[in-house]
């Protein structure tokens, strides 16, 4: 069974949203164990698939046999077998832990977001596990119409910023449809590794340049890369809880994923930093994101919308971690794919916990959260911490290869970016836990005795485990940082890169 | 040299990590406050256990976990190492038994967490003390700023707010905005951030750089409270009394002094120093501290402070003296570290069961106080000496070890610095005890009546003082320790 992975991985979620969507029909109870059954399989196949990639090296699986480059082939290597994991991970315990907050804010519309959420899933490990150009763009749609879906579900102002989300998400995918669209007319193929093949004897050719060029921004587009950002914190913060706990930690670090597919595989290294002669001016556009992601940030008074600028920021580590050049930089790029979207997902999860007992993410709702939500919290802390960029959690390490890549590369001002967006960070979580802890004031100052603290209140157990368990997984792979760089990482990038 | 591989020190550093959940689970105080003191006897004793083999000069690793090319999460017991853990892991004992009278007399709320991060505190300081190379150490440096937030901010006022941002900006701030970047482009030139004799530079680096990167490693640690980044020190004393005493007085403030001790002998090495003439940048540096830092406590009323600029002080003492880079010097300043712990957190006590016992925080207020409270007082008089450096306290020998130290390295503008401060030392504690003891009836604020602060107030604070005393005649341990870490 182990062959099959690379089209259980795909073809288990899809075929499982059409049973849910009947499911739905039929008895609403259903479409959560079918969900994660689903999604436990697509875990299963991809840490496996992870594991037979450390010891065989590169699969690569033809879908019904046809030989690429006619048919569709699905290459999995070092780099898209750890982001399939992480997507597929971050999946399942994010659908384990919002099944409450579904009941909660939608309980007429759990079929329909089932279905959404499996297919959305099976979008964004399509976009990783695929080798086709065409077949990318495809399934990035599928994401991305899921995706719409699931923020719209929200009401209130969710339609409004998943219209806004749509013009833009189609702009990006238009863009990148062309650039795919420039390389078929050059090259004749939409197979990765054939164009890639093909592509070394055009370098030269401005048709090529422009394809990478336009695709370079489709992708930007999709994943918020400032200036391109417009987009995403309204449709992050007004999407339901369960909605955004999935969009946040995996949409933007997909599309990372595929950028560097791009800059890596389908084109060199060599092209891509030495040829286009570009990565100094996008370094510096990725410095202008980090500041602005963190300078925007502090202006928020929703906790939630705060985060999404974070996010913003956290776009920009990785675009210029992967354009610095080096190979320690692309390292902490890569790195940074699976810590950032497993620490979104710690303080998303949080979030979630959090709306779903106070009804609310403005700070004005936060007070006293550590009295009435302090397990939920307790984890919120270890996400804002990794956040910061505090060892020994996952993401210090991560920051540690960037800041390293840029003293490498001689690129201080993305240096600076770094450290000045971990010193926000602090800001901005502290600013957050000042209110959960002082807030409201007693009455008495001073020794404040006779505090009457309002009795704990905390989200199931449901929500809270998943929860922990990121939370744990978050200094977990902070320890590991060395293993998975070595075993992994180290192979994902080609030896050219020095 | 040999070299042993045991648990040991993680051990030493989880265990009061793996007790918290216990802490903070238990219903009955009398139940919480009993596993602090299991998790705070059994940490002295893994610790002690290790004394023997560090004695005869080997070292104890365990490596945890390989992180970064060159760069492991590691712990190496070494002399130095040992001296600062045995140091503030049994002064947590004392502290424990301490914040039990102080915390109850007080009826303070939230006392569960009190103790947790208390616990938690301890065990990033032992961490540093038992850290490899750079990296780990600053994973605890940071670890021990977060844990000791929520105690410096306790009363959860709007003054612990101000205060607990101040803490935030100058120790978070110069940690990831100084430290980070220059451990970075440390580790980026080197490939290594391991502490050795020897340092980890191979001498030919450019001078400018070096000044740079010294600078920054020296100031970023921010908690050793070296002038003009010392300001967040007096700010903390916004908390409750024991944890000024313990983490104001010895650990917090102390991990700061042993970090910037690590990278003046392990990062950089004496020789790399001594060749570049660098020790003296950084004397010239703890020398204006010491002065300032003394001249500005002689105008503090509120007896906290005055004991928060005095640590600010005695700190730059244990910096100046390894920055002397001579053999006295440097046994001076970190013998320095035990014998300032026991005699500043003394008084720290001190301050805090006047506070119980009566509700005085001003010096002003306290004429008369050695009537009432003569145990105290007393105890405060020996902490005060132990400072100053007189005998019979474990002070005199780290000032006499200081102070031939700066005729061992010709530098007589220290020597005077040291007398100086000596000087300024006994002018703004011993007039607190004159006041308390000599005074007329009517000048007296106080009945002539005896009443102490609570037993378990009392009781550490003597223990503290007799241990100074016990530290003039016995000071063997601390001394030979410090030399085994110069080397020789």
């Amino acid at each position: 069974m182990s062959l099959q992975y690379p089209a259980l991985i795909v073809v288990v979620p899809l075929l499982s949203a059409l049973v849910i969507s009947i499911a739905g029909w039929v008895n609403k109870r259903w479409c959560f164990p079918i969900t994660v059954a689903a999604l436990a399989v697509a875990a299963y196949s991809s840490v496996g698939l992870l594991f037979r990639v450390l010891d065989e090296g590169v699969i690569v699986y033809k879908l019904g046999g046809w030989d690429p480059p006619m048919g569709i082939a699905y290459y999995v290597d070092h780099l898209n077998g750890l982001v399939l994991a992480v997507v597929s991970i971050v999946a399942l315990l994010n659908a384990i832990a919002s099944k409450k907050s579904i009941e909660q804010e939608f309980p007429e519309k759990i079929g329909p977001f089932y279905t959404l959420y499996v297919l959305m899933v099976t979008g964004l490990l399509g976009i990783v596990v695929t080798g086709d150009a065409f077949n990318l763009y495809v399934l990035l749609e599928i994401a991305a119409l899921t995706g719409y879906g699931l923020i719209a579900m929200g009401g209130g102002r969710g339609p409004l910023s998943a219209l806004n989300y749509l013009y833009m998400g189609t702009i990006g995918a238009c863009f990148y449809l062309l650039g795919v669209g420039y390389l078929y007319i050059m090259t004749g193929s939409l197979n990765m590794v054939d164009i890639a093949g093909i592509l070394p004897d055009l370098y030269q050719s401005k048709a090529v340049m422009a394809a990478f060029i336009i695709c370079m921004v489709g992708v930007w587009i999709k994943m918020a890369f400032f200036p391109l950002h417009a987009w995403l914190p309204n449709a992050y913060t007004h999407a339901p809880s369960a909605s955004s706990s999935l969009i946040a930690p995996l949409v933007t670090k997909v599309m990372i994923y595929v950028m560097i597919r791009l800059i890596l595989t389908i084109f060199t290294p060599e092209f891509s930093f030495n040829i286009l002669a570009v990565s100094k001016p996008i370094v510096w556009l990725s410095v202008i994101a980090i500041f602005m992601g963190a300078i925007l940030a502090l202006k928020e008074r929703n906790l939630k919308k705060m985060l999404t600028y974070i996010i913003i920021a956290e776009v920009g580590y990785m675009v210029g971690g992967a354009w610095l050049g080096n190979r320690v930089g692309m390292t902490g790029a890569i790195l940074h794919i699976a810590n950032d979207a497993l620490m979104t997902l710690c303080v998303f999860l949080a979030v979630g916990n959090i709306v779903y007992k106070v009804k609310g993410a403005e700070f004005e709702d936060l007070q006293g959260l550590f009295r009435k939500m302090p397990f939920t919290m307790g984890a919120f802390i270890i996400g804002a911490i990794s956040m910061i960029g505090v060892p020994p959690t996952c993401g210090f390490f991560s920051k540690w290869y960037l800041i390293s890549g840029a003293i490498q590369a001689g690129h201080y001002g993305f240096m600076v970016a770094l450290l000045f967006s971990s010193l926000v960070n602090v800001v901005l979580f502290f600013r957050v836990f000042e209110i959960c802890f002082y807030e409201p004031f007693s009455d008495h100052h001073g020794h404040g005795h006779d505090r009457h603290p309002e009795p704990m209140d905390e989200a199931p157990v449901t929500m809270l485990v998943p929860l922990f368990i990121v939370a744990a997984i978050l200094v977990l792979v902070g320890l590991y940082t060395g293993d998975i760089v070595n075993h992994i990482i180290e192979f994902a990038i080609p030896k050219g890169l020095v | 040299m040999e070299t042993i591989i045991s648990i040991k020190p993680l051990l030493a550093v989880l265990v009061s990590l793996l007790i918290t959940p216990i802490l903070a689970s238990s219903r009955a105080p009398n139940v919480r406050e009993a596993w602090t003191f299991v998790a705070a006897v059994a940490k002295v004793l893994i610790i002690a256990s290790m004394v023997p083999a560090v004695l005869k000069g080997a070292e104890i690793v365990y490596t945890v976990a390989q992180v970064v090319p060159g760069v492991a999460i590691k712990f190496r017991v070494d002399a130095l190492g040992m001296l600062f853990a045995l140091v503030s892991s049994s002064l947590w004992i004392v502290t424990s038994a301490y914040s039990i009278g102080y915390m109850r007399a007080l009826k303070e709320h939230s006392q569960t967490r009190y103790f947790v991060f208390f616990a938690l505190a301890l065990s990033a300081t032992v961490g540093v003390a038992f850290s490899a190379n750079l990296l780990t150490l600053y994973l605890f440096y940071e670890m021990l700023s977060f844990a000791t937030y929520p105690l410096v901010t306790h009363h959860q006022d709007p003054e612990a707010r101000r205060s607990g941002r101040k803490y935030l900006l100058y120790i978070v701030g110069t940690s990831i905005g100084i430290v980070l970047p220059a451990m970075l482009i440390c580790y980026n030139m080197t490939g290594t951030l391991e502490f050795s004799m020897q340092g980890i530079f191979a001498g030919t680096e450019p001078k400018a750089t070096m000044v740079v990167l010294l600078l920054m490693l020296v100031l970023g640690f921010a908690k050793a409270a070296i002038m003009p980044l010392h300001s967040w020190l007096p700010a903390a004393m916004v908390a409750p009394t024991p944890v000024s005493a313990l983490l104001h007085a010895v650990a917090v403030v102390k991990v700061g002094a042993f970090s910037v001790l690590r990278v003046l002998t392990g990062v950089f090495g004496i020789n790399l120093l001594t060749n570049l003439h660098l020790g003296t940048v950084v004397c010239y540096i703890a020398a204006f501290t010491v002065i300032t830092a003394s001249l500005i406590a002689l105008t503090q009323d509120g007896l906290k402070r005055r004991l928060a600029f005095s640590t600010i002080g005695q700190l730059s003492y244990i910096v100046l003296g390894v920055a002397l880079l001579s053999p006295k010097g440097m046994i001076g300043g970190m013998t320095h570290i035990a014998m300032h712990a026991f005699g500043k957190i003394t008084l720290f006590f001190c301050a805090g069961a006047i506070f119980v016992a009566t509700g005085k925080k001003n010096i002003s207020e306290m004429v008369g106080i050695g009537k009432r409270m003569p145990v105290t007082m007393i105890a405060f008089f020996i902490g005060s000496l132990s400072v100053i450096g007189l005998p019979p306290t474990g002070g005199f020998f780290s000032k006499w070890y200081l102070v031939l130290g700066t005729l061992q390295a010709d530098q007589m503008p220290m020597l005077l610095v040291l007398l100086g401060s000596s000087l300024l030392n006994a002018a703004y504690f011993l007039p607190v005890v004159y006041k308390a003891f000599f005074c007329t009836s009517e000048e007296s604020m106080f009945q002539n009546t005896i009443q102490e602060a609570p037993i378990w107030c009392v009781a550490p604070l003597v223990v503290t003082a007799v241990g100074s005393i016990v530290l003039f005649f016995y000071p063997t341990l601390f001394l030979n320790l410090a030399k085994l870490a110069i080397g020789g």
